[in-house]
């Protein structure tokens, strides 16, 4: 469960979160959505103390992000930015590896290793383990990414517009790996995600922000309605429902 | 990403090629511990050569014939002459890629961000203030002043709105040219531009026994960067992957900034600056291992002091019997390898465009 309770957060007078009170539930996907500039990026942010919040109080299972020591916070979630440069020359193994850091320090267990392996394995770099992520194509570097935050092995996975730079074919693959961690092992899947037919297909729970504040948080059901999207988007968009999924159709 | 099995039948091969990928990561730093080794080794020889090179006649007969006067010279000059060209070789270009590494850029090194210039300013203040201050309190505020001096860089490369990767190096060597100015300014008007230059132009021919021995708190400090390697490494990824990772980002730039101010001190009150050896080295090391310190330490320590005792036999050899300034062969020989790896650049680099 991630409680959030009055989080706000400004920069000089322009307030881009405010007064956000949820609940997110424990295993599962919960989609954040919303315009450009609704906050969302950096509500994640808060909620992952990668940013101090003006007021109010996150708890990621139980744990105060305020309070708690960040290598304790680190082996409970994970959080991978939009924005990722590299300015350094890593292999994809060792960058992989990184993301055990907060278990083993700079010496990796056997058990390390096999985090490691399969992290490689489940985004499909095994046979680009020993490249450098410079040399990578934008969307092998997004999942060389996302598998370190997998590697890390935390209860609560934060992925902030984990579909950027990826294909059809790997944004379908990358939203059913994180359908499968939330059903088969039982984590707790938070993205912030702009394309509002994946978070209807692959999430449990929506919460759709606006100018910095929680409008609505409930299943893709209650949240895929047109007067609620209207009031998100501020466009009509027609809900078809396509064997058994509710699609907004916003194109024409 | 593995999709359900039905989907793709590679599957199955899986296990396999993660076995093979576990066993080319096992024989990949063997192979390269093996290079490493004779890359040390390769060190040892031209160590040997250096000690055997000079003005002064050392040769082993005479050594082995016991000559007092061959080994005074041996002992006095030439061992620690070739220590000191080590020692300041190694650490130089480790904290060049430490440097580089807290700035998130490649084209930076202390002696282009302001750290040797400040390191320089504060040792005229204190020529200045306390001429007779012994050689350890000029070290002392020229440390302090280097830190400083770095830690200005870094609070401006914060400040900066866009992070290119042209801005930063040219931010840094606005820094040091107006640090450089006040220092030169001063130096003109307590008339110290002749010693001045004895600490901006890197030269080994002044060292003694007894002259070079703080030197050894360089080595100290290179051990330590190569102790925290891993943290920098976390840290040159940036702030939300080092906090992410569970690290406190400020204390490891701290770290970062005293090891490089101290070591850029320490080696410009020693033996004067030594140029482009902190941008050279790493960047060649990136080409050739990439940057995952624990690995990549070890490789410029080595490229260090081995690139700064070619250049130093160089340098007594030219013309001989005269000696050309370290500090000079390197600005020319070092431009022409920067030169070199710029125009070769690097295989692929997409996305490069941002520091």
């Amino acid at each position: 469960m991630i409680r959030l309770s009055g989080v706000c957060k400004s920069y000089g007078t322009a307030r881009v979160v405010d007064d956000v009170t949820a609940g997110i539930p424990s295993g599962g996907v919960t989609s954040i959505i919303g315009p450009n500039g609704a906050g969302k990026s950096t509500l994640l942010s808060l909620i992952s103390r990668l940013q101090p919040m003006d007021a109010g109080t996150v708890a990621v299972g139980g744990l105060d992000v305020a309070a708690t020591p960040s290598r304790q916070l680190a082996r409970t979630m994970a959080i991978l930015r939009q924005e990722n440069h590299l300015t350094m020359r890593l292999k994809v193994r060792d960058l992989v590896a990184f993301g055990r850091f907060p278990h083993s320090g700079g010496r990796p267990t056997v058990e390390d290793r096999g985090h490691i392996e399969r992290a490689l394995e489940q985004l499909d770099l095994l046979p680009l383990a020993d490249k450098f992520v410079d040399e990578l194509s934008g969307g092998q570097r997004q999942r060389a990414f996302i598998a370190m935050v997998l590697a890390q092995d935390t209860e609560y996975l934060l992925l902030d517009e984990p579909l950027n730079n990826l294909d059809m074919k790997h944004s379908v693959e990358m939203m059913r790996l994180l359908r499968r961690l939330a059903d088969e092992l039982g984590k707790t899947v938070v993205v912030v995600i702009h394309d509002i037919n994946f978070a209807s297909c692959y999430s449990d729970t929506i919460l759709a922000m606006r100018g910095g504040r929680l409008l609505h948080q409930g299943t893709p059901g209650q949240i895929m309605q047109p007067e609620v999207l209207r009031e998100v988007y501020d466009i009509d968009i027609r809900i078809e429902e396509i064997a058994g999924n509710r699609i907004g159709v916003y194109f024409a | 990403m593995a999709a359900p099995a039905v989907n793709r039948p590679a599957t199955a091969d899986a296990p396999a090629s993660a076995a093979a990928g576990r066993a080319a990561a096992r024989s990949g730093p063997r192979r390269e511990a093996v290079l490493l080794v004779a890359a040390g080794l390769g060190i040892v020889v031209l160590a040997a050569a250096s000690m055997f090179i000079g003005v002064s006649d050392v040769s082993l007969p005479a050594m082995l014939a016991g000559h007092q006067d061959t080994w005074d010279i041996f002992w006095i000059s030439r061992v620690p002459r070739t220590l000191a060209v080590i020692l300041a070789g190694t650490a130089v270009a480790v904290a060049g890629l430490i440097m580089q590494l807290m700035a998130r850029n490649r084209f930076v090194e202390p002696s282009t961000v302001g750290t040797v210039e400040s390191a320089t300013l504060g040792i005229l203040v204190v020529t200045v203030l306390a001429p007779a201050a012994p050689l350890m309190a000029k070290m002392g505020v020229a440390g302090g002043f280097a830190l400083a001096g770095t830690a200005l860089f870094l609070a401006v490369l914060r400040r900066l709105p866009a992070r290119s990767t042209l801005l930063v190096p040219l931010t840094g060597i606005m820094l040091g040219g107006v640090t450089g100015s006040v220092t030169t300014f001063f130096a003109y008007r307590f008339d110290l531009l002749q010693t001045l230059n004895n600490w901006m132009i890197g030269d080994f021919s002044g060292v003694l026994r007894g002259r070079y021995e703080l030197l050894w708190i360089v080595a100290a400090l290179t051990v330590a960067g190569y102790i925290a390697a891993d943290r920098f490494t976390v840290a040159g990824m940036g702030a939300d992957f080092t906090t992410n990772l569970g690290m406190n980002y400020k204390a490891t730039m701290r770290l970062g900034l005293v090891l490089v101010a101290l070591i850029s001190a320490i080696v410009v009150t020693t033996v004067g600056a030594v140029p482009f050896l902190g941008l050279v080295v790493p960047n060649l090391v990136s080409l050739l291992f990439g940057d995952n310190l624990r690995r990549a330490v070890p490789w410029t320590a080595v490229f260090g002091a081995g690139f700064v005792l070619v250049c130093d036999i160089l340098g007594r050899t030219i013309r001989y019997p005269y000696e050309v300034p370290v500090g000079m062969v390197m600005s020319v020989a070092g431009a022409a390898v920067f030169l070199l790896l710029l125009l070769r650049g690097r295989p692929k680099r997409k996305g490069a465009g941002r520091g």
